[in-house]
């Protein structure tokens, strides 16, 4: 890849060695945001034990092996870490220079899945599998290369100093750069990764310092486009019921409403303290589909009580925080943009989940970051992660 | 590189990302007080649905406690029946329900398909039986009755039948020991209703639907007792029903064994005298009807004279009690409860009353002297006596010129009694009684425990009726418009008895309580009545409550909890007058109207004093009831037959029978210890062996004809048909004499 060795910490201070280098004042480790690494860690283990509660008795899926799930979430996250690892060695500013290529690629890839390499799972269209039990969700790493697709165009002439705000004309390239690959994971059709990178582009649009026009003329576009969607029955019935069952939670709680009535029983039988990891009934007694990737929360509340499940949402908010203020205290527009579009990613991307579960949002396929199990989605996060400890590595001691 | 300067750091984006904080954060607040509410708030309300979502019950039926008796004989016990159940669970895990499990099933048990699919579907509002109506995860029976064969062939080919059992299970049974089916006094078991389930819901003896209850009898009394507790497993299961694992387990508790004081033996000879004095009464020409008796019910009742406990109590017509095992059929029920069934569920020995007949003369007695007449005194016996141009007549007896009351109670004189009770009701005032009018006829009736139920371990007990003051009132303010209205002054005799009674039915006129003295008119007893009072002259005068449960044992048979007899009162009489009174009865059965079933057939009078009163109930447009009450030292038998004839006639060749059983009497008059029955009650319980079951002695195929032939002697053991049927119909039994020392069986109730 280009510029990969053109990456330095820093360009003074006398070379040292081993791990007084590595923990000086000025070593990436001590620049490193550690309050979000601990957070993202910490959800990712905790994710690995409610994975295991929720598939250790789903032989049909585990293939036998009860720790089939527990083992490959950890090994999804140690793979996260690496990725997270080497995007901070790279830096989102090498990376920058990448774009084009990984953009192209991130395309490609939710093109095979419209071709007949692709394979449906759970009514969406939109995974490519690889054989030997793996397989990839595309879709998830064009989450990340719209972002920094997004950030490159529209920071390219501020961060030179050309321009205060990106014009009309940045705006529009950058829109349709956003578009092309949302367009094609709306024909899978995966709806909810698509409202992600609706919101993805919104928090990008604000972060950029679009003007105003932009941004509502966005949200108002989105709103257009979800009438367009019911309009043209791009959605499956599947997902329309969906949105019946979230208007009116009582219809059919044996059909469409089963897994919204269920899951919220899981949580609310929970109460303080839950009923103690592997006691609880719901869980055991396989009552909520999806518990390992979708429902994950359901697990925590259940088991793990509001202590647990608040403990979740109190370290996704640890992570959110500290990313704003990355995004906040970042120098230059480029790496501002990036840190606003994982913020809004994350944030959406949680907030839809933990709802749907929840009862207040409608039910999507979004995984919950770091804590379901997935692959893809665990990749793409990491990576996310490695975006933000690179942007406030790469950011002045001073600031 | 790493040294830009701030160029891209503007307010508008600085604010922007501010806002994008603010509802970050904002989100992740709502989400947390929306885990608050459903987690603390609500949380209880969830944890309730949560634990009704996978929590299953499964019941094992408790198995119920037997009905002993005395002598440890099986009553009413459970057989072991092979049992094909189908798991409804199991078969819908199949592809296509179970199906083709359920047609194979059908073909090896030969039954329709058809049949079997619709005993297995769940029964709701809209589906019709067949239909299961328990749980689903209750395995469904399909049949109780497979051969063992049918049994193996599913069990060795289980593979083939995937969710199917062959499995033995109890089924309740009444083996009738000795042909003695005691059907009444057991009574029978039916499933439990929806009702009965809602009523017990929150006691600690809560129905399950699988339940069978007590209808009548034993089953009933004592229902508590013999079922058991069903043991309960909870299941937790998963989404698709699959158990997952055990919640708790209460395991099933058998229910204890109920040890009556019934003897199998004697009760069979009981309901076989009493069958075969009903069918020889039926042959018998009733004089007054013009066409034979009807003997249309009966009952007889052997009690402990000294306990009160019950050996036997036979009740007539009857019925097989395991008509109700596994769910009775409708042409079966119809046959017990229709309106030609003459109401076989009915046990006539508690719920059946009438008048009582000469019996009734005991009280009476007893009553006279309370009153202040001497037990001694001379009192004339006429053959008629009038009152006013009423002329009440001696029915049963001659003109014996002046008796004491003993002598009028061996010979049944009713003209003694009739004066008595007129002369008292004079005292008290005659129509319009003094306000507080002695009425010691009726208190006596009432003191020697007429009128309330004797408190007998047998549900719905009935009481009977002591025609007092009370109960004329009541009885006229109740039928008065209706008797108005009927009546006629010059009408038909129905018309002018309304008339009557328009006019002053509320009043105790003269005749009624003539009639009344000698057990006629409107009083009403049971046979258990009557054997309690006889029973009580027989003790000394204890009036106990009848029992024929003597201990309920536990299943283990660690615990033996002995239901000892209760009094509920003494006999209005003292120590002097029981002894004459006593004595009076003994001269019934040795000179009186008891004499020719007794002292003059070979009764071993010296030996085993026996004591009897004869008694023939009028009753208005039916033929006469046949009372016979008796006692000796031990046993009280009260017999009655509705529309049999007399007291001793058709009565007492029955009434003897089961004493020369007991006794091991022969018709000659000779004891033998050895044939005996029970020369003396049982005391005791059976011995319960160290692991709860109960040893029993075997019984005779049939003791009834074993007895028979042993007091007729060797020569006609297997003589069957008893003589009656040679009876002459011209001849009315009251008339008839017993000869004695005839051989023959059948010749004891010829007549001559």
């Amino acid at each position: 890849m280009t510029g990969a060795n053109g990456f330095s910490v820093s360009g003074y201070g006398p070379e040292r060695a081993g791990w007084t280098r590595m923990f000086a004042r000025d070593s990436v480790a001590r620049r490193l945001d550690w309050p979000i690494l601990l957070s993202a860690l910490s959800l990712s283990l905790i994710g690995s034990v409610l994975v295991f509660s929720a598939t250790r008795n789903r032989t049909v899926i585990n293939q036998g092996d009860p720790y089939y799930f527990l083992v490959r979430h950890l090994m999804n996250t140690g793979i996260g870490l690496a990725l997270m690892i080497g995007t901070v060695w790279l830096g989102h500013r090498a990376l920058r220079n990448a774009v084009p290529v990984l953009y192209g690629l991130s395309v490609l890839g939710i093109l095979l899945v419209l071709t007949p390499l692709g394979s449906t799972v759970n009514g969406a269209h939109s995974w490519i599998v690889l054989g030997g039990g793996f397989s990839l969700q595309p879709s998830e790493f064009v989450k990340v290369t719209i972002i920094l697709g997004m950030a490159m165009l529209l920071a390219a002439r501020v961060d030179a100093g050309d321009k205060p705000y990106p014009d009309h004309r940045t705006v529009l390239q950058a829109l349709g750069l956003a578009a092309v690959p949302m367009l094609i994971v709306l024909l899978m059709p995966d709806l909810g990764s698509v409202m992600v990178m609706v919101i993805i582009v919104l928090g990008v649009l604000l972060a950029s310092g679009a003007s105003n026009r932009w941004v509502f003329g966005l949200i108002g576009a989105g709103a257009l486009g979800a009438v367009a969607v019911w309009q043209l029955h791009i959605l499956d019935e599947y997902q329309i019921n969906r949105f019946a069952a979230f208007a009116n939670p009582d219809l059919d709680p044996a059909g469409v409403g089963y897994n919204t009535n269920q899951a919220r029983i899981a949580i609310g039988s929970g109460g303080l303290t839950g009923s103690g990891l592997f006691h609880g009934s719901q869980t055991t007694g396989q009552f909520v589909p999806e518990q390992q990737t979708d429902f994950v929360f359901t697990v925590a509340g259940e088991e793990l009580g509001f202590v647990g499940a608040g403990l979740i949402i109190a370290l996704l908010g640890v992570v959110l925080w500290r990313a704003c203020r990355i995004a906040r205290e970042t120098t230059e527009l480029y790496g501002t943009i990036v840190a606003a579009g994982v913020v809004a990613w994350f944030a959406f991307q949680s907030f839809e989940n933990i709802g749907m579960t929840l009862g207040i949002m409608p039910v999507t396929g979004l995984p919950l970051p770091f804590v379901s199990y997935g692959g893809s989605s665990m990749f793409a996060i990491w990576v996310a992660v490695g975006l933000l400890q690179s942007i406030r590595v790469q950011r002045p001691m001073s600031a | 590189m790493t040294n830009i300067p701030e160029t891209g750091r503007t307010p508008r984006v600085q604010i922007r990302l501010v806002v994008i904080q603010i509802l970050v954060l904002s989100l992740l607040g709502t989400l947390g007080g929306r885990l608050w509410y459903l987690q603390i708030r609500e949380g209880a309300e969830y944890a309730k649905e949560a634990s009704g979502n996978h929590v299953q019950r499964v019941v094992q039926p408790a198995v119920r406690g037997s009905i002993l008796d005395a002598r440890g004989v099986p009553l009413a016990d459970n057989e072991t029946r092979l049992v094909v159940s189908a798991s409804r669970t199991d078969l819908l895990k199949q592809k296509d329900d179970g199906k083709a499990v359920l047609t194979k099933l059908a073909g090896v048990l030969g039954m329709d398909p058809q049949d079997v699919m619709l005993k297995v579907r769940l029964c709701d509002a809209k589906t019709p039986q067949p239909c299961w109506n328990g749980s689903p995860y209750q395995p469904i029976p399909i049949t109780d009755e497979a051969t063992p064969k049918q049994a193996l062939q599913i069990r060795e080919r289980s593979e083939d039948f995937p969710g199917i059992t062959a499995e033995p299970e109890a089924v309740r049974r009444y083996p009738a020991p000795g042909k003695a089916n005691t059907a009444q006094v057991l009574g029978y078991l039916s499933p439990v209703t929806d009702d009965e389930i809602q009523a017990a819901q929150d006691t600690d003896s809560p129905y399950l639907r699988s339940d069978q209850v007590g209808r009548s009898g034993l089953e009933r009394e004592y229902d508590r007792e013999l079922r058991g507790k069903a043991g309960v497993t909870r299941y937790e299961v998963d989404n698709l029903g699959r158990v997952i694992g055990q919640a708790e387990a209460d395991p099933a508790q058998p229910g204890a064994n109920l040890v009556t004081s019934i003897d199998a033996r004697v009760q069979r000879i009981a309901e076989y005298e009493l069958n075969e004095a009903m069918k020889t009464a039926r042959q018998q020409w009733d004089r007054v009807t013009g066409e034979k008796y009807k003997a249309d019910s009966g009952a007889v009742v052997v009690m402990e004279a000294k306990t009160g406990r019950i050996v036997a109590m036979a009740s007539n017509p009857t019925y097989d009690p395991n008509a109700w095992v596994g769910g009775i059929s409708a042409k079966d029920y119809a046959k017990l409860t229709g309106k030609d069934s003459n109401y076989p569920l009915l046990n006539r020995a508690t719920q059946g009353q009438s008048a009582p007949g000469s019996t009734f003369k005991v009280i009476s007695t007893a009553a006279a002297v309370e009153a202040g007449y001497p037990f001694d005194g001379r009192y004339p016996c006429t053959s008629s006596y009038s009152v006013g141009n009423q002329v009440f007549k001696n029915f049963e007896s001659e003109n014996f010129g002046p008796i004491s009351l003993g002598r009028a109670l061996e010979v049944s004189c009713d003209t003694v009694f009739y004066g008595l009770a007129h002369k008292e009701w004079q005292r008290d005032g005659g129509i319009t009684p003094k306000k507080n009018a002695n009425d010691y006829f009726f208190k006596a009736a009432h003191q020697f425990g007429l009128g309330k139920e004797t408190g007998i371990d047998l549900p719905n007990e009935v009481t009977g009726r002591v025609p007092d003051r009370q109960w004329k009132q009541r009885f006229w303010q109740a039928n008065k418009d209706a008797w108005c209205k009927q009546g006629k002054k010059d009408g038909t005799y129905v018309e002018k008895i309304a008339y009557e009674n328009c006019l002053e039915g509320n009043r105790m006129r003269a005749g009624d309580e003539i009639n009344y003295s000698i057990g006629q008119g409107d009083t009403l007893v049971t046979p258990i009545q009557m054997a309690t009072i006889y029973a009580a002259i027989s003790n000394g005068g204890t009036l106990y409550n009848p029992t024929i449960g003597k201990a309920v044992v536990s299943p283990d048979g660690r615990t033996v909890t002995e239901i000892k007899p209760k009094s509920h009162g003494r006999l209005p009489i003292s120590a002097a007058t029981r002894d004459q009174m006593d004595e009076a009865l003994a001269g019934v059965a040795t000179r009186g109207t008891a004499a020719w079933r007794f002292a003059q057939v070979g009764w071993p009078q010296d030996k085993i004093p026996m004591h009897a009163k004869t008694g023939t109930a009028e009753v208005y447009g039916k033929q006469t009831t046949s009372w016979f009450a008796t006692y000796t030292k031990d046993y009280a038998i009260v017999m009655t037959i509705s529309q049999g004839g007399t007291g001793s006639g058709a009565s007492g060749p029955a009434v003897r029978n089961i004493y020369d059983a007991l006794y091991g009497v022969t018709d000659t008059g000779s004891i033998d210890r050895s044939k005996a029955l029970l020369p003396s009650p049982q005391k005791g319980l059976p011995k319960i062996k160290t692991d709860g079951t109960i040893t029993s002695p075997k019984v005779a195929k049939d003791p009834a004809k074993d007895a028979r032939a042993y007091q007729e002697g060797a020569t006609a053991p297997d003589e069957q048909q008893p003589g009656a049927t040679t009876a002459s119909p011209a001849a009315a039994n009251r008339d008839t004499r017993r000869r004695r020392k005839t051989p023959r069986r059948g010749s004891r109730r010829k007549l001559t």
